[in-house]
């Protein structure tokens, strides 16, 4: 409960502190949107074909917004020794980990539900009633990219060349939720079956459990190093 | 001291000597002992580098791993040693497992390289820990690399299940285990002496990793000490 509380007045302030910046939120919808427009003169996407391409270039997209939102996810503490004062207050390093892990998430999710229904626009794609289903896997799939990108986020805190190396560590590891999330959503396009989906589902979900689980007990390590 | 190191030394060039002499071996049995394969011919015969090889890889990441843990856990330089030179020479057999492969690859299936799962779990492999030691040399403060880099391992090692789970369903292409199979033996599996120079190959590439790993461990003990003199003698 305490755990929670805290994570909540963490999470309290990073939300306050992007209220009143608007920094990383305005710049990831932006980058989301330019790369639409960047995919759509590099494939010259037939509209019959849309459908087939777009879980692959929607996660694309949210991948480089979602890294891009990494790099700047411990900006804040970086600046002014922040991070050394944050430490020296009374409270669980886990609490931090999962404040920090819901602000990414929240900013992820907050662009994905622009730029979803921005594709099926800018593409002409039909089926609107899959939306939710879509949007229930990019859920787990982001669940995952931030939950693995937070952790390292912190790893890559004290590095040189930080933004350079963070995708490098990141997508290798990331594989299992790019290859759940495309698949997944490709099934979803291709059968409107939600239960064919079901498998990939899984994977995700254990992703999200396993490495929750393994960042919320090394980030201590990590943040105090 | 100077008795225990001298040991040392010895015990490393024995270890040296008997993986060369092993390797030679290896190279005698898979080359003139064992008979070419009936529909592969001599192309086959890489299969008694690339099998070794991978497993080698396999176990010097099973190591990083324990290396990394044994770290996080108790905060001796050494385990970070052990799991830095693990990762190298890892990263050395896996990029040689790759090669083999396509050099396998190219008169068997007819292509350098395909997207099957295996073969993609193996690239995945190798990104995961050349991205190691990137991180381990673009972190300066030694002890926050170290701590980062176990972080990765570990990371790195859970996550290899699932890469494996997610790439085998989206497709596979790769001949399933032929030697290693749940409903036989192995000698019934294989012409017994392809078997017998697949062990010595084997035993020849352990023997090997551990002279490399031992030798890195070495070198990176020299470093350690190195480092601390040189503070002690900027302290005076």
């Amino acid at each position: 409960m305490e755990l929670l509380r805290q994570t909540v007045w963490l999470l309290r302030k990073d939300l306050l502190l992007e209220l009143r910046r608007r920094e990383s939120v305005v710049a990831m919808f932006f980058f989301g949107t330019l790369l639409l427009f960047v995919f759509h003169f590099a494939f010259e996407i037939p509209p019959d074909r849309a459908a087939a391409m777009a879980p692959g270039l929607l996660w694309l997209a949210f991948i480089f917004t979602g890294t891009l939102g990494l790099t700047q996810l411990f900006q804040a503490e970086r600046e002014n020794h922040c991070l050394e004062a944050l430490l020296l207050g009374p409270m669980d390093r886990a609490a931090l980990y999962l404040a920090k892990v819901s602000f990414n998430l929240f900013l992820m999710l907050l662009v994905e539900v622009i730029i979803f229904p921005l594709f099926w626009i800018l593409f002409n794609l039909a089926f609107w009633e899959l939306l939710p289903s879509l949007f229930l896997v990019a859920l787990l799939g982001t669940m995952g990219f931030c939950v693995l990108g937070t952790l390292f986020s912190a790893v890559t805190l004290k590095a040189r060349a930080r933004e350079l190396l963070l995708p490098l560590i990141l997508f290798p590891l990331m594989i299992p939720v790019i290859l759940a999330t495309v698949r997944g959503m490709e099934i979803l396009l291709r059968t409107g079956q939600f239960e064919e989906a079901v498998p990939w589902l899984r994977l995700l979900v254990g992703f999200d459990v396993i490495f929750l689980t393994a960042g919320f007990l090394i980030f201590e390590w990590v943040i105090e190093a | 001291m100077a008795q225990a190191a001298q040991n040392k030394t010895r015990g490393r060039k024995l270890l040296g000597a008997s993986a060369l002499l092993s390797v030679l071996a290896g190279l005698y049995f898979g080359l003139i002992e064992a008979p070419p394969d009936a529909y592969q011919g001599n192309a086959q015969r890489i299969m008694y580098l690339h099998i070794p090889s991978i497993l080698t890889a396999y176990l010097s990441f099973f190591i990083v791993f324990i290396g990394s843990c044994l770290f996080l856990w108790k905060r001796e330089k050494r385990d970070d040693i052990l799991a830095s030179s693990a990762a190298e020479i890892g990263v050395l057999f896996t990029a040689l497992t790759i090669l083999e492969g396509s050099i396998w690859g190219k008169p068997t299936w007819g292509v350098w390289w395909t997207w099957d799962a295996r073969l993609t779990l193996t690239a995945i492999l190798l990104l995961i820990f050349i991205g190691y030691l990137m991180l381990r040399s673009l972190i300066e403060d030694e002890t926050r690399a170290a701590v980062c880099s176990a972080v990765l391992g570990i990371i790195g090692f859970l996550d290899i299940p699932l890469i494996h789970m997610s790439v085998y369903w989206w497709r596979t292409l790769h001949q399933p285990p032929s030697i290693l199979r749940p409903d036989k033996m192995p000698w019934e599996n294989i012409h017994p002496s392809m078997l017998i120079a697949l062990a010595v190959n084997f035993a020849a590439f352990i023997l090997l990793y551990f002279y490399l790993l031992s030798l890195r461990f070495h070198v990176g003990e020299m470093e350690e000490e190195a480092k601390t003199r040189k503070l002690y003698r900027g302290s005076l």
